[in-house]
């Protein structure tokens, strides 16, 4: 357990974007291999066999997915999802920078998979720099004929074009998100019908993290049996860990899953910054309901440890907060953030978010009282549990209330004015 | 004279139609096109929108998206447009402080744009480079780990080039 290079081994060379690179470490090698020696059914069958999850945040397993797609004749669309955007997930910028070509070739395995001819890539369009990136990557895999028609002679045909959002948190939603790409607002869909039968312009579609995909390449030349060896037994691999918060060194780090949390923040991290105390680590992303110290030294970086502690491994964010964090301000800035992103759809979330970012305004400027406190958890059972088309309502839920619960000395003493106020 | 995209965007315009089967979704990419060119989106340039990309996209629908995504910016913006994360790992790591050092260098409050039209200051939501806060965001440039000394510097860096 621990650091572990497999999607990163190559992640430092200068020019590890460029076609030229990442074919001279044996880059594109699983898509000649999926194209010419595979079936469909032989790759999907690999990486179900692989237990390969999604690194979005859902956790689901990826082959599985991917079988989902009905054999019709209409088009077939994959679509990857960069819409990173959740507080304290920066990990799919890194890839996308970095290695697109890898996030190509993962997607050309994937399409033949799925029998799909053509894919986008939605990129967050804050990310200028990733969305260039990825474009001239998929003109160099053009160019070079690992896209486009008859890739590499196989007789595969498969376009990707590269689509940026326009700044909606919403987005990293998949319905939301295919509603996006087709021309409007980033409102998320009902289900059912799932994507993988009504999806991209009423037809069959998968949507895949970044880092989904770049696993791809990798289960295809090492064979699902191999691949499965790392990680745990039912979170195999590794995964990215975005680290940040109070740490002494805050970044991104590639690790084998059931890596524990203590080794990940100590060791790896190099502990808490100033060497203050541990108070509390939020383990997969502002929506992941937060951890006390005690709880988060148990942990270990898998599904399975994270989800018995009542949270979410989610998008592999790790928040870290140390003694002098102020727990009322962090979560009055995260129920912000969903009540500034909730899309208007339904009124649980758009009043519900809005309500709570405003009570807990009130308690952190002073003005809070106890029916303050009973209002927000009043108003969370109404925000949760399928009442909503999508899962933000949930989500401000989870950011807000675990907190309020574990750590109710803070508020408290906001409450009864023991500490200084914020405004 | 009328809007219309100037002649980098009208070349990436044809370049987007054959990437997608149906009309509605160049809507987006259109828009970012409109506020390459001017800066903003106004009624006259989503108008030309509907027109170029044609039935069934109405003005109407381009309206509806441009005011839903927040990257479209509804009025004119200064020369410099910053963006500062006030989210929870930028606020754990001092975000409040650069954006009151911005404000303060720059005699505004977030949401404003100085009389020169040379800066708009906005508090921002997430920019996912949570590990390098704080962090803002002036034009397509992300500027990471920023103390009140660097972004002051920049600030003059910036100034001198207008």
């Amino acid at each position: 357990m621990g650091l572990k290079n497999l999607l990163t081994t190559h992640i430092g060379a200068a020019d590890s974007h460029t076609l030229n690179h990442y074919r001279s470490v044996g880059g594109y090698e699983s898509q000649k291999k999926a194209l010419s020696e595979m079936t469909a059914e032989q790759i999907v069958n690999d990486v179900k066999n692989s237990g390969l999850r999604g690194r979005g945040g859902a956790g689901f397993p990826t082959g599985n997915k991917w079988g989902f797609i009905p054999k019709t004749d209409k088009p077939k669309y994959l679509i990857c999802n960069g819409d990173e955007g959740e507080p304290g997930t920066f990990k799919d910028r890194l890839l996308i920078e970095k290695l697109p070509h890898m996030l190509i070739e993962g997607m050309v395995i994937a399409a033949k998979a799925i029998d799909s001819h053509q894919g986008y890539i939605y990129i967050r369009g804050e990310f200028h720099k990733g969305i260039r990136v990825v474009e001239e990557a998929v003109e160099e895999a053009y160019k070079a004929g690992f896209l486009g028609k008859n890739i590499l002679g196989l007789g595969y045909d498969f376009d990707l074009a590269v689509y940026s959002g326009a700044g909606a948190y919403i987005c990293g939603e998949e319905s939301a998100l295919i509603n996006s790409l087709e021309g409007r607002r980033g409102h998320p869909r009902l289900k059912p019908p799932f994507p993988a039968v009504s999806g991209l312009y009423a037809c069959p579609t998968v949507v895949n993290n970044v880092e989904t995909f770049c696993n791809v390449p990798h289960i295809i030349r090492m064979t699902g049996d191999e691949y499965k060896k790392i990680g745990t037994e039912k979170s195999p691999g590794t995964r990215l860990f975005a680290v940040s918060g109070h740490v002494k060194k805050p970044g991104i780090y590639e690790v084998e899953m059931g890596t524990p949390m203590k080794e990940l923040i100590y060791d790896i991290c190099g502990g808490i910054k100033n060497d203050k105390t541990l108070k509390a680590v939020i383990p997969g992303g502002s929506s992941s309901p937060i951890l006390t110290a005690e709880e988060a030294m148990t942990a270990t970086m898998d599904y399975e440890s994270i989800a018995s502690l009542k949270s979410m491994l989610g998008s592999g964010a790790v928040i870290i907060l140390s003694e002098v964090a102020d727990l009322v301000e962090t979560t009055y800035r995260l129920a912000e953030f969903y009540s500034h992103e909730s899309c208007g759809q339904c009124t649980p979330c758009r009043e519900g978010t809005h309500w709570v970012k405003d009570l807990l305004h009130k308690i952190k400027t002073g003005e809070g009282t106890e029916k303050d406190v009973e209002l927000i958890f009043s108003l969370s059972r109404n925000m949760e549990g399928g009442t909503t088309i999508c899962p933000l309502a949930d989500a401000c839920v989870m950011a807000v209330r675990p907190t309020m619960t574990k750590f109710k000395g803070e508020f408290s003493a906001r409450l009864k004015k023991e500490v200084s106020i914020s405004h | 004279m009328a809007y219309q995209f100037s002649q980098d965007s009208e070349k990436r315009f044809q370049r987007l139609i054959p990437q997608f089967p149906s009309k509605r979704s160049l809507i987006l990419p259109c828009l970012f096109l409109l506020q390459t060119d001017k800066g903003f989106v106004d009624q006259e340039g989503m108008q030309y929108i509907a027109d170029r990309i044609g039935a069934p996209v109405s003005l109407a629908q381009v309206h509806g998206v441009a005011t839903f995504y927040t990257m479209y910016n509804k009025k004119p913006v200064g020369k410099f447009h910053i963006q500062i994360c006030g989210n929870i790992s930028c606020y754990l790591a001092g975000s409040d402080s650069i954006t009151e050092h911005v404000c303060s260098k720059l005699g505004i409050e977030a949401g404003e744009t100085t009389k020169d039209k040379k800066f708009t200051v906005d508090e921002v939501q997430c920019l996912g480079a949570c590990g390098f806060g704080p962090v803002a965001q002036i034009n397509d440039r992300y500027y990471e780990n920023l103390t009140p000394e660097m972004i002051e510097n920049i600030l003059s860096e910036l100034d001198k080039q207008v």
